[in-house]
């Protein structure tokens, strides 16, 4: 479904990827490891279009989407949750929901995404007509999955849902992850918590300073010696 | 008595200056620079509807909605051409851009038409003296008050009720963030300058009415008490330039009312020099810490 073929980003004068690869598969659960830094956030960037390759290229369902517009990318069924959440804070929670739906017209789809977002999350329901901003991490982190399942993506890219979490929170949120991707949406999941991304994950890939180091399936990488060392504390 | 109608002639002065000042507070709140051209297309405005007034003989209502038809347009040109290639170089450039526009407009303006001053035709609104509850209230006032009243509400349910409105409060929020929804942050900008120039322009028009002389520099004034107005409101902050400006105009003309009418220009930077010591944030504003 999604190609990312040796794709070399730059931010200025850094070089944060070097020659990324991955592929996900329709269907899929794929995470992607690895420490502060070693270029996790650049490449979900870069795969909605808010960054642009220098080399390399990207394929979705057939077609490069390297560096064409972020609003293009959003419309061919790519939604990307960002990192720290980033909801509008100073707009209410149906409001963000909104703007998640921007580039839809199909009012009664929109309706009936609603609807499934709260059931999802019921909390957000009781707190539709709230400020965005006066919301619980955990309830900011549902919104901000919500925003992103309003645009009807086929692949939803997910950039830290736990960061920040108390451990029951985190739990819930994984759960609804695989929720998501048991009605049907492929997900690439971004985690510094790598115990838990492996655990719902399908395969997953290991990112250091920029260049994916290892890759397989998540219960190779949960036998790993190398990945118990570096990311699940050694034990 | 006296005081009353000193303040109808406030609130009518200070919704003008709260036209112009929501120009400034929006283009602030997306694009986070002052743009201090917006006091000449506001001239700009108030010309465009005294040429179709003496040259198409239109009235008052398509005079108006001509005036601020050019502005929008003019507010994108600028934009895009002076701006847009600047959005990511140091804020100061900017800054300094926004001045050379205006000083653009301005001389362009006097080259094409010379400097001489015009006089807004008396017969577009005939002004007539109406006695409410025994104080004398002029109908232009009101007739002003009306105008601005029905823009500024207008701008409300297009920033709250419409899809260009979330775009521009979810850009002016997170730009980034905005472009995951799809939203085209490029036209969203062009959006809130086309809207805030289109007001100053309605502005423009109000100011020719009410005190019938216009000349090419005419903005240079009321352009820096908008803008003192948009930071007594608290600037980017919406309803903070709608109050600010009827503030400021309310204060003007007490001061003249009190016979120091001379230390009636005075007051408004008064005013900015006292919110900037004691309440930087504006009127409306919190005091946010820089996000790291």
């Amino acid at each position: 479904m999604l190609k990312v073929d040796g794709i070399d980003v730059f931010y200025g004068n850094i070089h944060a990827l070097k020659g990324v690869s991955l592929e996900v598969n329709k269907g899929e659960i794929v995470t992607l490891i690895g420490a502060n830094g070693a270029g996790k956030t650049t490449l979900l960037k870069t795969i909605s279009g808010l960054l642009k390759p220098k080399n390399g290229d990207i394929v979705y369902e057939g077609a490069s989407i390297a560096g064409k517009a972020a609003q293009t990318i959003v419309k061919q069924g790519i939604s990307h949750v960002p990192e720290g959440r980033r909801v509008f804070a100073n707009m209410t929670v149906e409001e963000n929901l909104e703007l998640g739906a921007f580039l839809r017209k199909d009012k009664e789809g929109i309706q009936q995404d609603f609807a499934n977002v709260f059931q999802l999350f019921p909390r957000l329901e009781e707190r539709r007509k709230q400020l965005a901003g006066t919301l619980s991490g955990g309830e900011q982190q549902m919104l901000a999955i919500g925003r992103a399942l309003m645009a009807r993506p086929k692949l939803l890219l997910l950039d830290e849902p736990s960061m920040g979490l108390a451990p029951l929170l985190v739990k819930m949120i994984f759960r609804i992850i695989q929720e998501i991707n048991e009605s049907g949406t492929t997900i690439l999941l971004v985690e510094q918590n790598a115990h838990m991304a492996l655990s719902i994950a399908h395969r997953a890939y290991v990112l250091e300073s920029g260049r994916v180091v290892l890759s397989g399936t998540a219960s190779e990488l949960q036998a790993s010696e190398q990945v118990k060392q570096a990311y699940l504390g050694g034990h | 008595m006296e005081l009353i109608q000193q303040l109808v002639n406030g609130i009518s002065l200070g919704s003008i200056y709260a036209l112009i000042a929501l120009g400034y507070t929006m283009v602030y709140g997306i694009v986070r620079l002052i743009n201090f051209a917006h006091g000449d297309v506001f001239m700009i405005g108030s010309f465009v509807g005294f040429y179709a007034v003496t040259m198409l003989h239109v009235g008052f209502v398509p005079a108006l909605l001509l005036a601020m038809a050019s502005c929008a347009v003019l507010g994108m040109i600028i934009e895009r051409i002076a701006y847009k290639p600047l959005r990511n170089a140091a804020r100061i450039a900017v800054l300094i851009t926004a001045i050379g526009v205006s000083l653009l407009i301005e001389y362009v303006t006097i080259y094409l038409r010379g400097a001489q001053p015009e006089a807004y035709p008396s017969t577009l609104m005939p002004d007539r003296n109406l006695e409410l509850f025994g104080v004398v209230i002029s109908s232009q006032s009101l007739f002003i008050l009306g105008t601005s009243l029905v823009l500024m509400v207008l701008l409300q349910f297009i920033v709250h009720r419409t899809k260009i409105g979330k775009a521009m409060r979810a850009v002016s929020h997170d730009a980034e963030a905005a472009r995951l929804m799809g939203i085209n942050v490029d036209n969203t900008i062009s959006a809130t300058f086309a809207i805030g120039s289109a007001l100053a322009g309605a502005a423009g028009v109000i100011f020719g009415i009410y005190y019938t002389k216009i000349e090419p520099l005419m903005g240079i004034l009321p352009g820096l008490k908008a803008f003192v107005a948009a930071v007594l409101g608290g600037i980017g902050i919406i309803p903070g330039a709608m109050v600010g400006g009827l503030l400021l105009g309310v204060i003007e003309s007490l001061v003249s009312g009190l016979g120091y009418s001379l230390w009636r220009d005075g007051a408004a930077f008064v005013i900015l020099i006292l919110i900037l010591i004691f309440r930087p944030a504006g009127l409306f504003g919190k005091n946010v810490r820089e996000k790291v």
